[in-house]
């Protein structure tokens, strides 16, 4: 019994290997290594494998006569599982390019993969800006947002308008500590002050504790520096406690998804930024009208720079007519990108995409006039404005 | 102005009191899983998953049933409570003679599975459940404000903790109860349907463990992660406070909350491990737990 088991088991690996052997070299293989059932599952998951399916049937299923096919895949938040997938592929499947992220920690063990296999990586979801920093590489593209842009965004025009004092609630891990440190710097910059902040262990339920500090330091924004449910369960429980009438809630990372679940009552005055909306214009709404059918949610930013970032490298392939990583990279580092996810946005020597970002404020129920009608924009910035001006002086390739 | 630890001592008082409110639902998590441990000697890790069932029941039940707040406090955990007592008839019951660990193994796969059919359905992002008209506003209490609905979530728990010690430690069905556990055939040979007792003390279990999720409902995030986070702190709970110990669950419950709330003022940083720090002390300690009997 076992051995006809084993027997079998053997003949058919045997046979996948060799499909897939010969199936490289004649289709261009894109993979997709996300959150798919996590904590960040909304933000990207499922829906950003169907951005990148759309993505690839808009480009018409073919790039220089070759099919196109998707390999997807959960990381589990597991760095470990993203990096020995992403080998996996490289080696074995003839990946020609992978997309995915949403969590910091998977998209550094990444990118390393990407450095030593040759193999472009879109990071989309994670927010920590060593992607294209510290851990930057020559394949790295850090496309839909980072904690510098994101700090900029919502800090800068708060401050502005009057917003002096801060108090943040911070994630206690990289991410959260980074997107706190930029927020920070834009806070004292613009002349105003934090107060203080507290670190919150990930995945805290109980925010009150915190906000009841938050409270006491008499801080005119409180600045929340998480994401997901942390970021839902703070600004419930600010809710709760009648924080949001004395401070301005200020979220330095939100997506359309979470708004949409703690419901505007909630969420109502509450600033963001974000690098996309699906209610921008008439090309994104299109975009969002072909998702919605699809998924019954609208597309959150992460999603749309999926679709993006799929275009962009096909594009790119075809524009070079190869593969050829190195010819590729060269070429999405010349073009400007122009899609319905940006305009004129362009990749920095150090990996960046650099692009448009927008601070947004949650509408109140009586101003939301249709469902996920949910933002108004309180500021545009431009790509420099976000970014700033330099690339990031710790990447080696910034040098050159 | 007065200070504790450096921290002046209407921050103190604020702290405490929201301490208790979560000590509010810790005691009322451990002590279903100390009437399930102690009248079974089942490791209920499917106890987080109640719990989240009972605030999805919640949602469910005002979204698209129209069931109201104080309808779903009793339906809710009717409902939940009837899959225990399905689990234990399907699933549970066979593992009775088997080491503990199966038991475990078996609940934490039903946790899973639930958590990612609520994942599938509702995604990971949760829903939100607004707090009943009738317990809205807030209490000045002088040195905070203390929102009405917690005061409420303290007063519930605490009721729904004392009847049930009452009822297991002061009652003759109390007292079958726990004959059952001690000798179970003996007590069978007096004519008492013992299988059926413990059906029924599984359910009740998870009906309190979906109780403590519709209180939970309005306050957190309704999603399906929320148990998971909750079920490792219980467990913590239900060790310092003795396995199976009614009273030890109920006390360190509120004792551990109380503690939490000083350390997030102290070193917040601290404040999801100090739990298991005071658990790992306790054991070294008293290996059976502040209550338990050994």
């Amino acid at each position: 019994m076992l051995k006809t088991i084993t027997a079998a088991i053997c003949a058919l690996s045997g046979l996948i290997a060799f499909s897939q052997v010969r199936a490289a070299g004649e289709q261009v293989v894109i993979g997709d290594i996300d959150d798919l059932s996590g904590v960040y599952a909304d933000a990207g998951g499922q829906g950003g494998v169907e951005a990148i399916n759309m993505a690839i049937a808009d480009f018409g299923g073919t790039v220089l006569g070759k099919k196109i096919v998707l390999l997807s895949v959960d990381h589990l938040n597991k760095p470990d599982i993203g990096a020995s997938k992403f080998r996996e592929w490289a080696d074995q499947n003839g990946l020609n390019m992978l997309l995915g992220g949403s969590n910091t920690g998977v998209s550094i063990a990444m990118a390393k993969v990407a450095a030593a296999k040759k193999v472009p990586f879109m990071a989309i979801g994670a927010g920590g800006a060593s992607l294209t920093g510290a851990d930057c590489t020559a394949y790295t593209v850090h496309y839909a947002y980072d904690t510098t842009a994101l700090g900029n965004g919502t800090a800068s025009a708060i401050v502005k308008q009057g917003g002096k004092s801060w108090y943040f609630v911070t994630a206690d891990y990289a991410f959260g500590t980074q997107l706190q440190d930029a927020a920070t710097r834009v806070v004292l910059a613009n002349g105003g002050k934090v107060l203080g902040a507290v670190r919150a262990p990930l995945g805290t339920t109980d925010y009150s504790s915190f906000l009841l500090q938050a409270q006491a330091s008499g801080a005119q924004v409180l600045g929340l520096a998480n994401a997901g449910t942390d970021f839902s369960n703070s600004l419930k429980a600010a809710n709760e406690f009648g924080l949001t009438k004395t401070m301005k809630p200020a979220a330095l990372l939100a997506f359309i998804t979470d708004i949409h679940s703690l419901t505007l009552q909630t969420a109502q005055g509450l600033y963001l930024t974000t690098a996309w909306y699906w209610d921008l214009n008439d090309e994104t709404r299109a975009f969002a009208k072909r998702f919605f059918a699809k998924m019954k949610k609208e597309p959150t930013m992460d999603q749309a720079a999926y679709y993006s970032a799929t275009i962009q490298y096909l594009s790119a392939v075809k524009a070079v007519g190869s593969t050829n990583s190195d010819l590729v990279m060269a070429q999405l580092k010349k073009v400007k990108i122009n899609d319905v996810f940006t305009k004129n946005g362009y990749v920095r020597a150090d990996g960046l995409m650099v692009h448009t970002m927008y601070v947004m404020q949650v509408k109140t129920p009586a101003e939301s006039k249709y469902p996920w009608d949910y933002y108004k924009v309180v500021k545009v910035l431009s790509g420099e404005e976000a970014d700033g001006p330099l690339p990031d002086a710790t990447c080696p390739l910034s040098k050159k | 102005m007065t200070t504790v630890f450096g921290v002046p001592l209407p921050a103190v008082l604020g702290q405490l009191m929201l301490g208790l409110v979560n000590g509010s639902f810790y005691a009322l998590l451990s002590l279903g899983l100390a009437v399930i441990f102690g009248l079974l000697g089942v490791v209920n890790f499917a106890h987080g998953a109640l719990y989240m069932l009972g605030a999805f029941a919640a949602y469910i039940g005002l979204q698209f049933l129209g069931v109201n707040y104080w309808c779903a406090l009793i339906l809710a955990p009717l409902a939940v409570g009837l899959l225990g007592v399905l689990i234990e008839r399907l699933f549970l019951r066979h593992l009775y003679q088997l080491d503990p660990l199966y038991g475990l193994l078996l609940t934490f796969g039903i946790a899973s599975i639930a958590e990612g059919a609520m994942r599938g359905l509702f995604g990971a992002s949760g829903n939100a459940y607004p707090v009943p008209q009738l317990l809205q506003g807030g209490l000045n209490l002088g040195f905070m404000v203390l929102p009405i609905y917690r005061a409420w979530v303290v007063f519930a728990s605490l009721t729904v903790c004392g009847t049930t010690w009452f009822l297991i430690e002061r009652t003759r069905l109390g007292a079958t109860l726990r004959a059952a556990t001690e000798n179970s055939r003996l007590v069978q040979a007096f004519g008492i349907n013992v299988p059926l007792l413990v059906t029924a003390t599984y359910g009740a279990g998870a009906a309190l463990a979906a109780l403590a999720g519709v209180l939970a409902a309005p306050v957190i995030q309704v999603s399906p992660s929320m148990g998971s986070s909750l079920v490792i702190v219980v467990f913590a709970v239900v060790v310092i406070g003795g396995m199976g110990s009614i009273a030890g669950a109920i006390v360190s419950g509120l004792v551990l909350g109380l503690i939490e709330g000083l350390t997030k003022v102290i070193y917040p940083e601290a404040s999801n491990i100090v739990v298991f720090v005071i658990m790992a002390v306790v054991l070294i300690w008293r290996p059976a737990g502040l209550f338990g009997k050994e």
